[in-house]
């Protein structure tokens, strides 16, 4: 998608130019004097980082405002390899001596970090993978009607109207709606030269309806599957999304979840829908192919990863129709930049051949211990006071150019239930046994549905999971899924990211029922 | 450009000076924080931060109620205050009436230190501390483990200031130590975790030595299935599940019928016994190396906090009192509400039920089950039993005739934190522990360990 030096835009985009209050902030003269104090100070790499993200939340309980927030952080950060050591520091203070000041404190904790090193006898040396400068590069995210622009009463009132319509509805006690939106805008400058300017705008709206039954006590919900998207606020007007069919069908699919029977824990086929398939692609595959993981750089916290190194090219992770790729560059993804927080520019490759592992995720670092040539531009911080870690691209499963639609998959199953929406989640910290749950579950009878179940979760391993998978979708099944939350590494970072799927068919999976599971 | 250098208490005042609403709440951050982290016997990644954030939290009056408008911001120059006093009023105006409005709170005595420079920390935090993590490293690797972790230390200045007058300050230190030991082959793992104020009471040295011991206990392996077996829950997990619970405990939810706390056919649970053991869940701002905010803090309201209750102090509060539910958590809305007392939320969480056994002497009483190290994943799986999923991590030891017999495999779990204080057959002494699933929110905890008899492992794990 990049494109010179000019902005670069999505197809569907309007033309945007960098905030002007960003760009008119001293960018340069603080990346000069932070980038000169480490050079004369011995770095042998040096990069200065300048953020301003503006996050804000509208929340409303039962069409009432409930709380919000409008939340601006700036600062900026350098990071320094100095005496084969890594060393990050960040501040506030917009001024020349400031910047300096930091990049001092950077090359102290580098100095720091080689004590350390020493004492533990180690000779270990950080060193980075080449990439070609990008010198005065400009990229902007596609979307056409920043959410920051649009008044915060017409928002307010928006989320009442879609809480109110939910409410009016039989059966309905309570909605819980909000509204997350962020702007985004990152200077990064290196000392080899490459200097790139970007913006980014992404929203999530989420509505939840609750239904009680006062004489039982129990209670349930249903949330809209919608998902969150590197979009403006168009996002919530029609394009992308068909919100008021969504919001007209919640208040009955409640109903019929709250009359459902409690599944027969089992095995079951699946038909696991995009909503929400993206979270489990997202566990077991997104994280798992991070190779600093793979490596054990996240053993303490994050965890590792079975898809270990020394399989690469070798490990069947799933069946032969079993496709995934990794980018940062499709359009409205979450986790979709013109270049990382080291200055890679973003690409898109395979992590996931026919069924086979064949690539992993990379910042420069990773990418030059393992002799991988060019870094696949992984690194990501998501503030300026973080330093860049690996995080996730956009990892998505490729539909069958020529397959089924989801009906023509439901049909092809004879004793099953299908999945949709994403609810309750959790994977080990080698990425092997997880368990998920969903906003809804339908039995699948003679390969049509047959109402819903409730109290349903599946429970797998990964390789038995992805081996299972009998037949993925067609592209008119595909849905560029995603989150806000992505978390990893300490300090912990917070990243959002996207994740494209089609419906697919997987056979033999074990159902487990959550109240018997509670013991009752 | 308002520098660093300018003291915060001064920001907030003029902050205050140029509101034009009917009420302003200013709050400004100082934080400062310092890292370290490793992998393998080797640093990895550092840092030393610095930074401020002002909010300021306007309140309009208007004939169908209050309204409140809540903006952030980082970096804040003396240029840049105005327009964020008047963006804050701009946002009341533009929100409509607030649900949980209340008069700004009065009468909280000022602290004696507002006006003074915030505290900070820095790097020489770990003057003591970065050799002798060294020298782990080296011991490690002599003895053939690799030490995986992280050390961080922050320190929070928070300064709230009122158009009610009041005027706070509360300093937060918090630093938590984690340290993690593999065998070379990653097939044995072991942790342990600390909370610490000053990284002067934590020893790497020492908590190495007491991962080789446990690392030496996997070098026997057992394969056990899926299954219900009885559970040593060690303070740092019992610790992660009650955080969890308590984070499930608002009043409103609960009366609204949408909570665990809920009772059948309206009501909540309060008053009923949750618990055959005396066990008490108690929180304190003054808690002995728990020190948290004795005030109300609040950035943005939500189901546990109102922007109105900021600077409201909070009281020691006893949520579960000798095995039985007695509080859930309120703002002043949702206590008038629900008809319940103010109990505005928790800064620590210290569970008691008067036992005196250690975690050894625990381990020595059993005759046959499992000791865990701590939990790892932790979602909710089910909000009306509060049933939640998660992976043992790091150690799980068989325990045969009093002894730890050799390691066993991970597991999944299906549990619900409620059902297991019903379950509990034996506590253990109270101790301050670091929550490892958590840590990134809530640090300070002390627990006892927890015998259930009948812990449901849902299916087997082989992660490591």
């Amino acid at each position: 998608m990049i494109r010179g030096t000019g902005p670069d835009l999505g197809r569907n985009s309007v033309p945007h130019s960098i905030d002007a209050a960003f760009t008119a902030l001293p960018l340069r003269a603080l990346a000069d004097a932070a980038l000169a104090r480490a050079r004369a100070l011995g770095a042998e790499h040096a990069d200065f980082r300048l953020e301003r993200i503006r996050s804000a939340s509208w929340r409303l309980r039962d069409a009432k405002p409930s709380g919000g927030s409008d939340t601006t952080d700036l600062g900026y950060a350098v990071r320094v390899v100095h005496g084969g050591a890594w060393g990050f520091a960040s501040g506030v203070d917009l001024t020349m001596d400031g910047a300096a000041r930091v990049a001092s404190q950077a090359v102290a904790m580098a100095k720091l970090s080689a004590q350390v090193i020493k004492a533990a006898g180690s000779d270990e040396r950080v060193e980075l993978a080449e990439e070609p400068v990008h010198a005065d590069k400009t990229w902007i995210s596609s979307y056409e009607v920043d959410p920051f622009s649009v008044p915060d009463a017409e928002k307010a009132a928006l989320l009442a109207d879609w809480s109110s319509r939910l409410l009016s509805a039989d059966g309905v006690a309570h909605v819980d709606a909000s509204l997350l939106a962020v702007h985004e805008n990152k200077f990064y400058a290196d000392t080899a030269g490459t200097v790139t300017t970007q913006q980014r705008v992404r929203v999530h709206p989420q509505l939840t309806a609750v239904a009680v039954d006062g004489q039982t006590g129990g209670f349930d919900s249903m949330r809209t599957i919608a998902p969150p998207v590197g979009r403006g606020w168009e996002y919530l007007t029609g394009t992308g999304w068909d919100w008021d069919a969504e919001l007209e069908r919640i208040p009955e699919l409640l109903a019929e979840k709250m009359r459902a029977p409690s599944v027969e824990a089992g095995r079951y086929d699946l038909v696991v829908d995009p909503s929400n398939l993206w979270l489990t692609i997202h566990e077991s595959i997104g994280h798992a192919t991070e190779l600093d993981r793979a490596l054990g750089y996240e053993a303490a916290y994050a965890g590792t990863s079975f898809a270990t190194f020394d399989q690469l090219g070798e490990l069947r992770y799933g069946s032969s129709i079993m496709n995934v790729t990794g980018d940062r560059t499709a359009e409205h993804g979450l986790a979709t930049i013109g270049y990382d927080d080291e200055g890679v520019e973003a690409q898109s490759w395979d992590l996931v051949r026919e069924g086979t592992l064949v690539g992993y995720q990379l910042d420069r670092r990773i990418a030059k211990l393992t002799g991988l040539g060019r870094s696949n531009g992984c690194a990501f911080a998501d503030s300026p006071g973080h330093v860049p870690v690996q995080r996730m691209a956009n990892v998505s499963l490729q539909p069958d150019p020529g397959g089924l639609s989801t009906e023509d998959l439901i049909g092809g199953v004879e004793r099953g239930i299908y999945v949709v929406g994403d609810r309750s989640w959790s994977i080990d910290m080698q990425r092997y046994n997880f368990q998920f749950t969903g906003q809804r579950f339908y039995r699948i009878e003679n390969g049509r549905l047959a109402g819903q179940l409730r109290d349903v979760a599946y429970q797998a391993t990964t390789t038995e999971f992805w081996g299972s998978m009998e037949k993925v979708g067609g592209p008119q099944t595909y849905v560029l899924g995603g989150a806000f939350n992505c978390g990893k590494a300490q300090p912990g970072q917070v990243a959002s990211v996207s994740h494209g799927c089609p419906s697919a068919l997987f056979r033999d999976v074990n159902i487990l029922n959550t109240t018997q599971e509670a013991g009752r | 450009m308002t520098s660093n250098r300018t003291k915060p208490h001064e920001i907030v005042e003029r902050a205050l000076e140029l509101s034009t609403a009917d009420g302003c709440v200013v709050i400004a951050d100082e934080e400062s924080t310092a890292n370290l982290r490793w992998a393998g016997n080797a640093l990895t990644t550092n840092g030393v931060t610095r930074g401020r954030t002002l909010t300021v939290i306007a309140t309009v009056d208007g004939r169908e109620g209050t309204a409140s408008g809540v903006v952030s911001r980082a970096a804040v120059t003396a240029g840049d205050l105005e327009p964020l006093v008047r963006a804050a009023e701009a946002a009341a105006r533009d929100a409509g009436p607030a649900e949980d409005a209340q008069p700004l709170v009065t009468g909280t005595p000022a602290s004696p230190d507002f006006t003074d420079a915030p505290a900070e920390t820095s790097s020489s935090v770990f003057a003591d501390f970065a050799p002798a993590l060294g020298e782990a490293f080296a011991r490690a690797r002599a003895g053939g483990r690799e030490l995986y972790g992280f050390a961080n230390h922050e320190l929070v200045s928070t300064y709230v200031g009122t158009s009610t007058g009041l005027r706070l300050r509360h300093d937060q230190p918090n630093g938590t130590l984690e340290l993690n030991a593999k065998s070379p082959d990653r097939q044995r793992s072991a942790w342990a975790g600390r909370g610490t104020r000053d990284f002067k009471d934590v020893d790497p040295l020492a908590l190495d030595a007491e991962l080789a011991v446990r690392l030496g206990w996997a070098e026997r392996r057992y394969d056990l299935p899926a299954g219900r077996y009885e559970t040593l829950l060690p303070p740092t997990a019992v610790a992660d599940l009650l955080i969890y619970q308590m984070w499930s405990a608002a009043a409103r939810d609960a009366v609204e019928g949408r909570t665990v706390f809920s009772k059948p056919g309206g009501g909540t649970r309060l008053g009923e016994r949750l618990s055959p053991l005396p066990l008490t869940l108690r929180s304190d701002p003054n808690a002995p190396g728990l020190e948290s905010a004795p005030f109300v803090i609040a950035h943005s309201s939500g189901d546990d906090a109102s922007v109105f209750d900021n600077g409201l102090p909070v009281p020691a509060t006893d949520w579960i009192k000798d095995g039985e539910l007695a509080r859930l958590t309120t703002t002043r809305h949702t206590a008038a509400l629900t008809d319940m007392p103010l109990s505005p939320g928790f800064g620590n969480l210290v569970l008691d039920g008067g036992g005196e056994k250690s975690l050894e002497e625990m381990v020595a009483g059993t005759r046959r089950g499992l000791l865990l190290t701590c939990l790892w994943y932790i979602r909710e799986v089910d909000p009306a039993t509060l049933l939640l999923t998660g992976l043992t991590r790091d150690g799980v030891y068989l325990v045969e005739d009093g002894e730890v017999v050799g390691e066993v495999n991970n597991f999944r779990f299906n549990e619900s934190p409620v059902d297991l204080l019903s379950r509990a057959s034996e506590a253990g002494r109270t101790e301050k522990t670091l929550p490892r699933e958590w840590s990134d929110w809530f640090t300070r905890a002390a627990m006892p360990a927890l015998r259930i008899p009948d812990f449901n492992m849902s299916s087997v794990s082989k992660g490591v």
